[in-house]
């Protein structure tokens, strides 16, 4: 397996892919490449919105709640758990990417489970966010927070807020209803049959994206 | 970076298609870590460090936090998703369009700026109003003074 090869192999001059994976690989690299782009608009249009504001809500008094205490002026508490879920099934993902390496089908079905269980626990916190947030009054449209210097907000902070948490929380969505599919086939033995678990490897390409974007998002909304 | 990985397979017809790359459980956690203490780092910096100083300094809490998620975002492209183990056409075809971000986040924000300083020049009646103080509570919370 571990031949070295030459510096001047000739990756171009065909009859080999010349990026070395497999075909639905790549696209699934191109796929994401476009989906950055959808995520990259709009975190930079908020951004843009937010240049163009003279003041802004501060986050570390709107997202300062923990679920069952309260108002308990915890700010980032919570949302620094729900990064630990997704990166945390993150690892998971990349365990049952490995399991596949070995074709160990247990292992898949094992770390696939894990993998889904973060999922589901990510998107319940969020459920509950988006919850607290909207019987505080914030809503597309409706804005409770002052600004940090006390100055009435306008209501692009919740606009941009649940658009872009709700696209990405769409995607970790179908990331879950994705991994609850492979974990079907695996349990069915359509990998061993096929020889190969390279529909992990591009479900892992996915979920490691999701979890790419929300480093993102965490920046963009929670700290700055 | 470099095309010449020892571990690249020349025959990758065949089902492994990172070309026999033996997988790594070590450094898949080495990587957990460093992204659970950049996190850590920032979560201490956001809710006990950057609330300690006046408003005008965010700026530079900013310009941390931007370091700190690039850092987080070369761990989980690099070796989550296995893209340093992967040929150089491969890592470029994704890094390049990549790059359009830079100019792409530079422009908007600095278009963005400019509209607002030109607004506050010119429409003095959008500043003032941005003066008023919000009258209703929040639910659940304390009246603001």
């Amino acid at each position: 397996m571990a031949e070295a090869v030459s510096a001047n192999q000739k990756w171009w001059a065909g009859g080999r892919s010349p990026f070395n994976v497999e075909y639905g690989k790549l696209m699934m690299w191109y796929f994401l490449m476009s989906d950055a782009f959808t995520f990259g608009a709009f975190l930079i249009s908020y951004g843009s919105i937010r240049f163009a504001t003279n003041a802004w809500p501060d986050p570390n008094h709107v997202f300062s709640s923990f679920p069952f205490m309260g108002h308990a002026q915890l700010p980032l508490v919570f949302v620094s758990l729900m990064t630990f879920i997704l990166i945390m099934s993150s690892v998971t993902m990349v365990l049952a990417v490995g399991a596949g390496h070995a074709k160990d089908r247990a292992g898949v079905v094992k770390w696939m489970f894990w993998t889904i269980v973060g999922g589901i626990a990510f998107l319940a916190c969020q459920a509950w966010e988006w919850t607290h947030l909207y019987h505080q009054g914030a809503w597309w449209g409706k804005n409770p927070f002052p600004n940090y210097d006390g100055t009435e907000a306008t209501t692009n902070f919740s606009n941009f807020f649940f658009t872009i948490t709700g696209f990405h929380g769409f995607h970790v969505f179908s990331g879950v209803i994705i991994n609850i599919i492979m974990l079907i086939m695996a349990l069915n033995g359509t990998f061993d049959r096929r020889g190969h678990y390279l529909m992990i490897e591009k479900t892992g390409l996915y979920w490691h994206f999701v979890d790419l974007v929300w480093v993102f998002v965490f920046t963009c909304f929670y700290l700055f | 970076m470099e095309q010449t990985h020892g571990h690249t397979s020349q025959d990758h017809n065949n089902t492994s298609h990172d070309g026999g790359h033996s997988f790594d459980t070590k450094a898949i956690w080495r990587t957990f870590w460093i992204l659970l203490i950049i996190t850590c780092i920032e979560l201490v910096v956001g809710m006990f460090i950057a609330p300690r100083f006046p408003h005008n300094t965010k700026i530079w809490f900013n310009i941390l936090y931007i370091i700190f998620t690039a850092a987080k975002a070369f761990y989980i492209i690099a070796e989550f998703m296995h893209l340093r183990h992967e040929i150089k056409n491969l890592i470029m075809t994704i890094a390049v369009p990549a790059l359009l971000f830079i100019w792409f986040i530079g422009a908007f924000l600095w278009d963005g700026d400019s509209f607002k300083n030109l607004r506050n020049k010119l429409d003095p009646y959008k500043t003032e109003t941005h003066k008023a103080k919000p009258t209703q509570p929040i639910h659940g919370e304390e009246p603001l003074k």
